[in-house]
């Protein structure tokens, strides 16, 4: 467990202190209860939140993060191969998000960043959808209201605030929803974040800071934005806080579990702090080797997330051949349709810009339109396409 | 059928990248994003996944070439019904005529070097910040003279007027234009387009597509053409920027270093430096480090954009290298914070990584002042070019045996010419010098440190 404690790669002289006097608020240590080898290790507090998992249930965790590893490299395969303008990888994150996701409830709300496309696929955005935006062919990719999942936030740590309003609105309705938002450790940063969990507090609001400290914001490392651990951030707001190894399934989804019950039951708002680490680029125009040494990728290559789950279910016997196959097949059909999808996505036509600003007419808005089709036609083509560069 | 795979844009916003290596041949059998091939770009290194699985019937470029975005890298054979539309379908011919742009963050603009600000026309007088701001249209309606009259200016018209002359091969710069104020309209565009040839308008074009040739447009064996890119390019960049921006001053100082030499050979003998290599460059590194001390200005850096000078109060040491790739400038980093025997490390481990081609960006980029060693070929002295951003850089000369004055007497002394070139923006003759003789003193008396540290 301890080898997980720093999640620095081992050596981190400058890092935060991670020492316990330092250390207030939170529990004693990282929530685990898979081990990189795949151990499952009892926990006196957390064991309870996933006492009801199944060997069944625990497969189908197996199958998830199986599956969006593989929404995330054929995504960034389409990127490279010229379908997508850019796409933000999830390499490395798939346990946090798997088992926070699956921890909901289908009237939670989910206000996510741009790297949650794990969360999406649970949720169960079609998989076109959750690439559109990324080919620049909408600038949403699905009507939050069908899903119960905001379109992601491209801007660092807004859509905290978003998911504060939301649960003070879950409040006034009397309801048990919950409102989670996710977002990264650099944007503990950010004054939004900090505006977001004020409030929480104040009004007790039933919301789930979900924070995937995947240990680098674009090339800032951490221990630059942190001098304590993430997790310990919350205390100054009065906020409960939970540090998990987010790289183990099981331990994200008690955690997160524990988070949504206290939240449910007008306990309030609680912060999850999810200890992974980005093994891939910030987005596909980033070059990490730029700024990141090749030792501490191998050190968290060693804790991957689904090596451990796959550990776990060799040890119960449960990782079978048909399993395998089940699985395999499974990310082979989803990554074939996400490519289908993708390469047969119709281009938007350039008055679609125009489509989604109001929900009502507008006479304002139409006035602008009317003038760009004409401005369109001026270009001798009636059908207002002056697609090379118009429209990309 | 045959598919092309035109090369896309890998970054957000890039021109053109450099295929590295393929990893398949013609007649290679490859499955749906198995890696074919490596890519270098203004931003990173990547792997190309294959965009269908066929066999490969073609490969466009070579190793070694920098493609544009949208020029076809590579062809497959697939199989017809594979429901797997026209993966570029409509995409790539679009990419294909795309106008290349930079957006985003992060890479430098290789393509057409930085963004050339428009010579502004004779505004009024008392223009006020707001007509600052638009390049005055306004200005020019009292005169009737229709186009030329706004040379400097890209000749007015409207996005749709341009396209069609675009689209027609026509140069705007040629168009006269008879809207107000010299706006070029439709009917300018297709008068002109359709009155024949204007000179103007061929030559333009001609000169396009020659130019997109000329790498391989020449077979002559009395000269031999190569395409200016990679290190050479970023070389040839980092120069021009550092001559045409830095004044450079350079001074010479010949040294008597036989001292040195012979305090060189009995470190080597001791037990301390046993294993290292220690040469006259770790010498002269030292030297060079502890001079600085007392002359700090030489490690500072002229920030035209925010109008400071900035002092580092570190040294990253860089040392010119000749490597396979060309000449790089890799840094030590903290270099004066280290002990001789941490320098020599330090020096032996950043030669051999270059010399192996494995410096990486985060070695190169950084460096406070640097040394040139000319002397390993043979040459005594020069003027050389400051690394851009820094404030000095010595060369070391060819050590030689020389007839030279030694107490009262000529005798052979090793001898050594130093060449330290600074910018004189930062740093003015007194402190230069100073810093010279320093490091020849020490040089000349390692001794002299003693007085100095």
């Amino acid at each position: 467990m301890f080898t997980d404690e720093l999640g620095q790669g081992g050596k981190a002289p400058d890092g935060p202190d991670n020492s316990a006097n330092h250390h207030r608020g939170t529990g004693e240590s990282l929530i685990q209860l898979i081990t990189p080898g795949g151990e499952r290790v009892s926990h006196p507090q957390y064991d309870a939140w996933v006492r009801d998992v199944s060997d069944e249930q625990l497969a189908s965790l197996y199958e998830d993060l199986v599956v969006i590893r593989r929404i995330d490299t054929e995504a960034t395969a389409l990127q490279r191969q010229g379908e997508l303008g850019l796409w933000p990888p999830l390499l490395g994150q798939e346990a946090s998000q798997i088992g926070s996701a699956r921890a909901l409830r289908d009237d939670d709300f989910v206000f996510s960043s741009y790297r949650e496309s794990g969360v999406a696929y649970c949720r169960g955005v079609d998989l076109p959808n959750i690439i559109k935006v990324w080919r620049g062919n909408a600038s949403a990719g699905w009507d939050p209201y069908t899903v119960n999942l905001a379109t992601p936030q491209i801007i660092i740590g807004a859509h905290t605030l978003h998911a504060t309003g939301y649960a003070m609105g879950i409040q006034n309705d009397g309801a048990d929803s919950v409102a989670i938002t996710y977002f990264g450790d650099g944007a503990t940063s950010e004054g939004d974040v900090n505006e977001a969990m004020v409030f929480a507090a104040s009004f007790q609001s039933p919301v789930v800071f979900f924070c995937q400290n995947n240990h680098w914001a674009i090339s800032e490392p951490v221990r630059l934005q942190s001098h304590i651990r993430i997790a310990d951030r919350a205390a100054g707001f009065g906020i409960p806080s939970i540090r998990v190894d987010g790289n183990d399934v099981l331990a994200v989804m008690a955690a997160t579990r524990e988070a949504l019950e206290r939240a449910r039951h007008g306990g309030g708002p609680t912060f999850i702090e999810a200890v992974t680490y980005r093994m891939g680029p910030h987005t596909t125009a980033d070059d990490p080797t730029r700024y990141r040494d090749a030792n501490e990728l191998e050190d968290w290559a060693a804790k991957d997330p689904i090596a451990r789950v796959k550990g776990l279910l060799d040890r119960k016997g449960l990782l079978t051949d048909e399993l395998e196959a089940r699985v395999a097949a499974k990310a082979d059909a989803v990554a074939r349709e996400l490519r289908a999808g993708c390469v047969n996505m119709p281009d938007p036509k350039p008055l679609d810009i125009f489509k989604h600003v109001y929900s009502t007419p507008n006479s304002w808005l139409d006035r602008q339109e009317d003038h760009y089709s004409r401005y369109l036609a001026s270009f001798g083509d009636p059908a207002g396409a002056p697609s090379e560069e118009g429209a990309r | 059928m045959i598919k092309e795979f035109r090369l896309p844009d890998l970054g957000e916003g890039l021109t053109e990248s450099e295929i590295l290596s393929w990893k398949v041949a013609v007649g290679d059998t490859v499955a749906l994003n198995q890696v074919i091939a490596e890519v270098e770009t203004a931003k990173a290194v990547v792997e190309l996944p294959s965009p269908f699985a066929g066999v490969i019937t073609a490969l466009h470029e070579q190793p070694g070439t920098v493609v544009e975005v949208g020029k076809p890298i590579v062809s497959f054979e697939v199989e017809g019904d594979d429901g797997e539309p026209a993966g570029g379908g409509p995409a790539p011919a679009e990419a294909a005529k795309r106008e290349p742009n930079l957006v985003g963050y992060g890479a430098v603009l290789e393509a057409t070097g930085r963004p050339v600000r428009r010579a502004r026309t004779f505004a009024s007088p008392a223009a006020s910040p707001a007509d600052e701001a638009r390049p005055a249209p306004a200005a020019v309606p009292s005169e009737s003279r229709p186009g030329p009259v706004v040379p400097a200016e890209r000749p007015r018209s409207t996005p749709p007027v341009r396209k069609l002359a675009k689209d027609l091969g026509v140069e705007l710069t040629a168009v006269p234009g008879s809207g107000a104020g010299g706006l070029i309209t439709r009917e300018d565009v297709q008068n002109f387009a359709g009155g024949g040839e204007h000179p103007a308008a061929t030559p333009a074009m001609a000169g396009a597509e020659a130019s997109g040739s000329a790498g391989t447009g020449t077979p002559g064996q009395r000269e031999t053409r190569t395409p200016i890119k990679g290190v050479r390019k970023l070389t040839a960049a980092a120069m021009v920027s550092s001559a045409f921006t830095a004044p450079h001053a350079t001074e010479f100082l010949t040294v008597d270093v036989t001292p040195t030499m012979e305090l060189l050979a009995r470190l080597k003998a001791s037990r301390a430096f046993e294993g290292l290599k220690l040469t006259p460059l770790t010498l002269v590194a030292k030297a060079l480090l502890i001079a600085l001390r007392r002359q700090p200005s030489l490690n500072s850096r002229w920030d035209e954009g925010n109008q400071e000078i900035v002092q580092f109060n570190y040294v990253n040491l860089g040392i010119a290298a000749a490597t396979p790739r060309g000449l790089t400038v890799p840094n030590i980093k903290d270099a004066d914070r280290m002990s001789l025997t941490e320098l020599s490390t330090a020096l032996t481990a950043l030669t051999e990584t270059a010399r192996a081609g494995k410096t990486s960006p985060a070695e190169l980029s950084g460096g406070t002042i640097s040394i040139t060693n000319i002397g390993v070929f043979g040459i005594d002295a020069g003027t050389p070019i400051l690394n851009p951003g820094e404030a000095a850089i010595l060369a070391m000369g060819a050590m030689r045996k020389m007839p030279w004055e030694y107490q009262d007497e000529v005798v052979l002394r090793q001898v050594m010419t130093l060449s330290l070139s600074f910018d004189h923006r930062l740093v003015d003759g007194e402190q230069g010098s100073r810093f010279l003789a320093d490091i020849g003193a020490i040089l000349a008396d390692p001794g002299m440190v003693l007085a100095m540290v």
